[in-house]
């Protein structure tokens, strides 16, 4: 028999949710606020939870390890955030979202949880767009859309290539509103360190104060986890420097169940390494593929002569040119979904044809997008027979218009035109699906700890759609968790504030003293950063885009070998009473090495492709699909969720079964 | 490429701090001036010296969480960029680089290259927002159109990461770029023209509180700015200012 209750409403799909809100306790609003509530991160999730339960009354404690919440790496979403809202009248609908996003995450997400996300999508939009949010906007007035990849319709909105960054500023202008107020306390520049749990239920967290190094105990009578993903366990990936999976990781060590922790995202338009001394890698929107064409040299003399810079990739005539996404794919074309365009990039390269030095690198080509765009400008202006010059000059315009800042970043970062010259982009990990498992009240195995966006686990299955992240964020924080959270605190209106002098709370601030001392006395002889690198070649080789059995056994001894050596021989200088970043990486590369051999765990146990997650064990050997991850629904369907025993790799596994009532399980074919 | 770098070293807030001279070789022309420090860092690591202290987190350009004045220029000599995304490539071999955090009395120096922007903070809880709760209520997001010119204006406006470089590079620290980022795009929208001025008056006076200085109009936040802010806002935000206060009836 399975611990985990999914709590997962009775009735309809299309009826759970609003039968849900309709069934739950509700804190009066006199009681809100003398209930605390603590929120750790404050990107989408985090940001706009902290907002929202603060306009509701509750007295909210928010913390970001940055010096503002705006600078929560949400910020970096490029491309746009997905809603069912149809304006384009291409046939959309709540079901028709709920379908793209179970199919795209390869029939690996909780059915109900992704309906509610499908359902309260349209409110996301008009509530940005209350808050004074930019979108794109048509000549007409209205919202524009533009599409994605994995799905047939036009639903994403978006503000220019910055859409990630609009909207966190909408959730931090709600927040600034609210710390005006007195309503949210902020604490920047603080991380968390430890959750405190009293008396079986999650009471309050450990913070580190990053300037003096103060280690503060803070109570409250509910902890949201919003601390995003894990994705720099890889070392290199799109996150920020700081992202980091402590909190998240902490929270599992007390006891919430980690799910699904192999699921990564490996996004396919990233712009390639380029040396040693990389720190991490750009993404570049995924919209960009609505327009640029994907390709490689069809002969290996070209590829060479490229690599040898005797040929430029201009000078490949369109029958030298191998558009492999097109010709796999012929349904979907350059918009198939992320985990198909990552593979299918690294087939090539693998196969040799990879175009930069480093044999890592594709093509993404704008040469027939500024020529059909400049066809239709030369059009609309009413130029008859335009010369080939003009109609460059005003498809790069139009080009330059919808992807401006994005060719802008790829100019400063390679040095060259890619209005002139196609762009080259190769996969780099970018986001995790896999996080701390929540209920459907977004609860975790611990009473009154919560995970919302990307730290927890629920949406998006074995692979995420494009422009669905900034969905789910927002929908975790401003329309289900600020309803779902008063079910539980209903029963802690006459709890009173809970006092910090509780043992627990002492306990857990001497532990994480103790840990932060032994750090700083190790006075080994290598960087945080040289442990870290070590973790990152790992995973990427082995727990990267291609895994099997023999190398990710390799990657868990491994890993713990690492880990061993870290905890000998670090060397972190400086104390711990002041601003410290050597020490704030340690603290984040020691959970990361204990995270990561997790990580290969799951993966070995998991003999099945799906999604981001491909076993080379596990492949279509003939018909249409040959070649094409193989999923395994008859043994694999269900959720694994991780339970710590003192051991990453002797944590005990938890399955929920996923059934899917509305919805028939289908293999994935995008040809 | 072999670099004399001239780093600011400053224990804490207290501390008076002063430049220091190091060495860094064979550093890589592709790579990110924010590598390059991480090289310097691993090196002091090694040396069994304590590391620069800076501010850094995205890494491309958009959080604005990193700084520096390079060589005298916020975000180093290349233009429309954040120093995460200034590349080595902008140096030559044997240049000696002068690295000093931003520089205004409404950001003190925390340690080294790091400064407090908590004033940035506490103008926009001043009234940078538009007082709207979560509701899953709200009117239609095509309720109300908005004409393509003016959302483009608002998009321009909102672009402001909140870095500072503004205030670091200008003569005066005035955060005026800043404050008018925020200001003009709300003065553009519908949806904002309910606060319009309590927004300006609020956050202005914010703004003088934290001790920022005058705008005299010489342009540099413009020129060093990494997103392009146009110097039209901190006109529009005089505008909006002044017709606030003139027609403010309390």
């Amino acid at each position: 028999m399975s611990k985990l209750d999914s709590k997962i409403p009775e009735g309809p799909i299309k009826d759970k949710w609003t039968k849900h809100k309709n069934d739950i306790n509700v804190v009066n609003p006199a009681n809100k606020r003398h209930i605390d509530i603590i929120v750790v991160g404050t990107g989408l999730a985090g940001g706009a939870a902290a907002a929202s339960l603060a306009e509701m009354g509750y007295a909210v404690k928010a913390f970001a390890y940055q010096d503002s919440p705006r600078r929560a790496h949400s910020i970096a979403a490029q491309g746009g955030i997905n809603a069912a809202k149809n304006y384009q009248n291409d046939g959309d609908s709540t079901y028709r979202l709920f379908y793209d996003t179970v199919k795209g995450g390869d029939y690996r997400s909780r059915e109900a949880n992704v309906y509610r996300l499908a359902e309260v999508s349209g409110n996301i939009i008009d509530q940005c767009v209350a808050q004074g949010v930019p979108f794109a906007r048509e000549y007409g007035g209205l919202l524009d859309n533009r599409s994605f990849g994995g799905v047939l319709v036009s639903r994403t909105f978006y503000a220019k290539g910055q859409t990630g960054q609009q909207l966190l500023l909408g959730a931090y202008s709600a927040m600034n509103r609210q710390i005006g107020k007195g309503k949210i306390t902020m604490y920047n520049r603080h991380e968390m360190m430890d959750l405190v749990i009293v008396d079986g239920k999650a009471r309050g967290i450990i913070a580190r104060n990053m300037i003096t190094g103060e280690i503060e105990k803070h109570s409250a009578h509910a902890v949201v986890i919003a601390s995003g993903g894990y994705g720099n366990v890889f070392f290199l990936s799109t996150n920020a420097m700081g992202s980091n999976a402590s909190a998240a990781w902490k929270v599992h060590k007390k006891g919430a169940f980690f799910a699904n922790p192999c699921y990564t995202q490996i996004h396919p338009t990233c712009i390639p390494r380029s040396g040693e001394h990389q720190s991490k890698l750009t993404l570049m929107s995924e919209s960009l593929r609505n327009d640029g064409r994907i390709w490689v040299p069809k002969k290996m003399e070209d590829v060479m002569a490229i690599r040898e810079g005797r040929k430029k990739p201009t000078d490949l005539s369109e029958e030298e040119r191998d558009y492999y996404l097109e010709r796999r794919y012929p349904a979907y074309g350059n918009l198939v979904p992320r985990d198909v365009a990552s593979r299918a990039a690294k087939e090539r390269c693998d196969a040799g044809f990879g175009v930069n030095a480093t044999g890592e690198a594709v093509y993404l080509d704008f040469k027939s997008a500024i020529h059909r765009y400049g066809t239709e400008k030369a059009h609309v202006l009413g130029i008859h027979n335009p010369s080939d010059a003009k109609i460059i000059e005003l498809g790069e315009k139009v080009i330059e218009e919808k992807y401006g800042n994005l060719f802008q970043m790829y100019e400063k970062i390679v040095d060259e035109n890619p209005y002139k010259t196609p762009m080259m982009i190769y996969p780099a990990v970018h986001y995790t699906m896999g996080g701390i498992w929540c209920d459907y009240n977004l609860m975790t195995t611990i009473p009154g700890c919560y995970a919302a966006g990307e730290a927890n686990f629920s949406d998006h299955g074995a692979n995420r759609l494009g422009a669905s992240a900034l969905m789910q964020g927002l929908a975790d924080g401003y329309f289900v968790l600020p309803y779902t959270i008063g079910d539980y605190l209903a029963d802690d209106i006459r709890t009173g504030k809970i006092s910090t002098d509780l043992p627990e709370f002492n306990q857990a601030a001497k532990e994480v003293t103790e840990r932060l001392e032994k750090l700083i006395n190790l006075k080994g002889t290598k960087s945080v950063d040289y442990f870290h690198k070590k973790l990152g070649k790992v995973m990427w080789d082995k727990v990267g885009m291609a895994r099997n059995a023999k190398g990710l056994t390799e990657a868990m001894d491994e890993i713990k070998q690492i880990r061993e050596e870290f905890w000998k021989d670090v060397r972190v200088p400086g104390t711990m009473n002041e601003l410290n970043p050597e020490l704030e990486k340690a603290t984040r590369v020691a959970d990361f090495l204990e995270l990561g051999e997790l990580f290969a765990k799951d993966a070995l146990h998991r003999n099945e492709s799906c999604g981001g997650h491909f076993r080379e064990e596990s492949v279509e050997m003939d018909g249409e699909q040959e070649g094409e991850a193989k999923r395994d629904d008859k043994n694999f369907a269900y959720v694994a969720a991780w339970e710590y025993t003192g051991d990453p790799r002797e944590a005990i596994m938890h399955k929920e079964e996923l059934t899917f009532n509305d919805i028939e399980l289908k293999q994935r074919s995008y040809k | 490429m072999n670099l004399t770098l001239k780093v600011w070293r400053q224990k804490d807030a207290k501390d008076k701090g002063g430049l220091e001279t190091y060495q860094i070789k064979e550093v890589s022309e592709h790579s990110s001036f924010l590598e390059m420090l991480d090289m310097l860092n691993e090196q002091l690591i090694n040396e069994g010296k304590e590391p620069v202290a800076f501010d850094h987190d995205c890494r491309e350009g958009i959080c604005g969480m990193c700084s520096l004045y390079i060589n005298g220029e916020a975000h180093g000599p290349d233009r429309g960029v954040t120093t995460c995304q200034l590349h080595m490539r902008m140096f030559k071999d044997g240049d000696t680089i002068f690295i000093e955090p931003f520089r205004s009395k409404a950001f003190p120096v925390l340690k080294d290259l790091i400064v407090d922007r908590g004033s940035f903070e506490r103008i926009q809880q001043a009234g940078g927002f538009i007082s709207v709760n979560t509701s899953g209520n709200t009117q239609d997001a095509n309720a109300l159109p908005i004409a393509k010119p003016m959302a483009d204006k608002a998009m321009d406006a909102a672009t402001c990461i909140g870095c500072g470089a503004c205030v670091a590079t200008c003569k005066n620290s005035s955060a005026m770029l800043f404050v008018a980022a925020k200001v003009s795009q709300f003065s553009y929208l519908p949806q904002g023209q309910i606060e319009r001025k309590e927004r300006v008056l609020n956050m202005v006076e914010q703004m003088d509180k934290e001790g920022f200085g005058n705008c005299t109009n010489t342009g540099a936040c413009e020129v060093e700015c990494p997103k392009g802010i146009s110097l039209e806002f901190i006109a529009r935000m005089n505008s909006e200012y002044l017709s606030a206060s003139i027609k403010s009836e309390n």
